[in-house]
């Protein structure tokens, strides 16, 4: 059923590492060698990694740069096939029953063949990829659905293929790029681990966290960039119960900006704290002197 | 290096890692043979990458991963050199990689697994006898009855009170209609709908979360109540274990094996600490940081067991279990201490405790255990409730 053939991949681990780098996603070694792997080797890529350190990020860049579309499956407790795969239109299909009827249809097998068409087929996510043009499939926190759910789900992942009882198995005709993402506010199953091509995203180091803020935020003062980096890395040195992503960098960079900012201080740092870190305990801990002296020392690091 | 010397060499590799604990099957080694045909081998960071992307599916193994890795693979100039058994591996190495080099190739064999050992299942005890098992305290058994009294403690289920979940299932005095169902039902009379198809919601058990003090001073308890926990652990989806004494360990894995003494010595195989001394603020501060957000989801109650005499002078307790109370629907304290007709909350650690607790319970004899697997099947309060 595909509309057109897919665009070709990248041939080596420099060109996924460029592709990215194009689509504005500052990647290193690593990920870009998982992600070459799996586009090659036509294997799902599991990102895990803490919130906030960009892993749908790069579902989206790949996307974007592939070309392909992107169909994205945001996972939820107790998500069900009708909201993830498929669903009959039930109300269209009762209208066909009476329809039907009217016309003096009663043959058994002629009714059935007409009532379970493609036609009343809703697609949802899983389906939508499977179908159409080359997509790439993104099931974003997948920690967050049911173990039921995961079981499911391999059937797709294996074969990318989808049964549906009434109609068949549909098959895609040119297998979707698969990225699956985990916050790990769950295991995810040993099962899909092993089909999946696994990649921890972990948070930059500071030269890639500056580099990623200047792509991501240029309006940001180079100055002020490098401070706010130096902070947040100092953070993450630290037990806190959430340290800042480079979500929370990002923002708080543009934060500062938007207050006219040119450089990191205490007073502002303060006020506007809400933005990096997102539990009151970690924020109490942070105040007053404590607070003065990172911030001292993000200069040091920053200069 | 021509492919041909490859192979045999990934084989290898997978080999010294599964010695090293890490799971790598057949598979695994297939995926990495054909990832390397997509990489440049020159390039060492993608050789690493390719590896340990195919063959590694946690982060928990990366470090033993990489320390393999290291000195699997040692000569850096030719990645692919194979790995040299008669050099003695560097001395004072880091934990994960002492663990790889015992695994590697030339090193004594590990220990074969315990030979199984033969489940007795004991004969029912008299009556009167029971009854004396119920009531006496773990502390004060002897062997025997210690004995006796584990073999009951398997014998108990806990059932937790279950939640709806968002699924259904067919049931004909179900509350709801199920279209689809009713519609293929139809197919079979022509159309012609005759009856309605009817489901329910299911409900399912909570995740059930154990955190279990084997310091010093619980050090009579923790025996039987690791049985307790392995019991519960087997019985039920959805279990995750730690103890504690200085530091916090996860003991879900070793737990898993059926076999109770093989689960023991596993546990006593990663278990640091036995009967040292107790930091349960600092325990649970790292619980909350590293395990919270992966095994609290979706209503979890958490058995915390601990007499709550802290080491540390209750440093840090209030806060963390004021945040582990928060992340979970139900934080049910098990204290032997509770067991004297005089408790009082005396001990620092106790009163920091005791106001995030939604139930303080005892935990001292069979009865008390009998007494928890009640509460827990019973409905639960949705949250707060006071100790």
């Amino acid at each position: 059923m595909a509309e057109s053939s897919a665009p070709p991949l990248p041939a080596s681990v420099a060109a996924t590492q460029a592709l990215l780098e194009a689509g504005g996603y500052v990647a290193d070694r690593a990920l870009a060698t998982t992600v070459h792997l799996a586009l090659t080797m036509g294997r799902p890529l599991l990102l895990e990694g803490e919130p906030g350190t960009g892993k749908t990020e790069i579902a989206k860049v790949l996307a974007a740069q592939l070309p392909r579309r992107l169909v994205r499956l945001q996972c939820h407790d107790g998500m069900d096939l009708s909201s993830a795969a498929y669903e009959w239109n039930h109300a269209r299909q009762l209208m066909a029953i009476r329809l039907a009827e009217s016309a003096g249809v009663s043959e058994r097998q002629g009714l059935e063949r007409s009532l379970y068409d493609r036609r009343f087929l809703e697609a949802r996510p899983l389906l939508q990829a499977i179908e159409g043009s080359p997509a790439l499939l993104l099931i974003d926190e997948l920690d967050r659905a049911d173990e039921p759910f995961e079981a499911f789900l391999l059937e797709i992942l294996a074969d990318f293929q989808l049964t549906v009882p009434e109609l068949g198995t549909i098959r895609a005709e040119t297998p979707p790029v698969v990225v699956i993402t985990s916050n790990r506010t769950r295991e995810v199953h040993d099962a899909i681990r092993r089909r999946c091509l696994y990649h921890w995203v972990d948070y930059p180091d500071a030269g890639r966290e500056r580099a990623i803020l200047a792509r991501r935020a240029p309006e940001v003062p180079a100055a002020l960039s490098a401070q706010v980096v130096a902070f947040a890395q100092g953070l993450r040195g630290d037990e806190f119960f959430k340290p800042p992503g480079v979500a929370e960098t990002i923002d708080w960079a543009r934060a500062l900006t938007a207050l006219d900012k040119r450089e990191l201080e205490p007073a502002t740092a303060e006020a506007t704290l809400g933005v990096l870190l997102k539990y009151q305990d970690d924020i109490a801990r942070l105040r007053g002197a404590e607070l003065a002296r990172r911030v001292e020392e993000a200069h040091e690091a920053g200069s | 290096m021509s492919e041909g010397a490859l192979a045999p060499n990934l084989i290898a590799f997978g080999r010294v890692l599964r010695r090293a604990g890490v799971p790598v099957g057949p598979a695994e080694t297939l995926g990495a043979a054909e990832a390397l045909r997509h990489v440049p081998l020159a390039d060492r960071a993608a050789f690493r990458a390719a590896l340990r992307a195919t063959m590694i599916h946690r982060r928990e193994y990366f470090e033993v991963f990489d320390a393999a890795f290291d000195l699997f693979w040692r000569n850096p100039e030719a990645p692919l050199g194979a790995f040299d058994p008669d050099e003695p591996p560097p001395e004072s190495l880091p934990p994960a990689a002492r663990r790889v080099s015992d695994a590697m190739p030339g090193a004594a064999p590990l220990a074969p697994p315990a030979a199984e050992p033969e489940t007795r299942e004991g004969a029912a005890l008299a009556v009167s006898e029971r009854e004396r098992l119920n009531r006496l305290d773990f502390e004060s058994m002897t062997a025997e009855e210690l004995a006796d009294a584990k073999r009951e403690i398997r014998r108990l289920v806990l059932p937790l009170a279950e939640r709806p979940t968002r699924r259904f299932r067919p049931d004909p005095s179900g509350p709801r209609t199920d279209l689809r169902a009713t519609i293929r039902a139809s197919m079979r009379l022509g159309g012609e709908i005759a009856s309605i198809s009817r489901r329910r919601r299911v409900t399912q058990a909570p995740p059930l979360v154990l955190l279990c003090d084997v310091s010093g001073s619980m050090a009579h308890y923790a025996q039987i109540l690791l049985h307790f926990l392995h019991a519960v652990a087997n019985h039920r989806a959805r279990v995750h274990s730690f103890v504690f004494g200085t530091r916090l360990t996860n003991i879900t894995r070793a737990l898993r094996n059926r076999d109770p003494e093989v689960a023991f010595q596993a546990v006593s195989h990663i278990l640091p600490d036995w009967s040292g001394g107790t930091r349960i603020g600092e325990a649970l501060d790292r619980f909350n940081r590293l395990w919270a957000r992966r095994v609290l989801g979706q209503g979890a109650v958490v058995l915390l067991i601990t007499d709550g005499l802290d080491r540390g002078g209750a440093e840090g307790l209030s806060e963390a279990a004021e945040r582990l109370s928060h992340s979970c629907r139900r934080l049910i304290w098990l204290n032997p201490l509770l067991r004297y007709a005089g408790f009082q909350p005396r001990a620092a650690g106790i009163r920091a405790l005791l106001p995030h607790v939604h139930e303080h319970r005892q935990v001292h004899n069979l009865n008390s255990l009998r007494a928890l697997v009640a509460t827990l099947s019973a409905p639960a309060p949705n949250q707060g409730g006071s100790a």
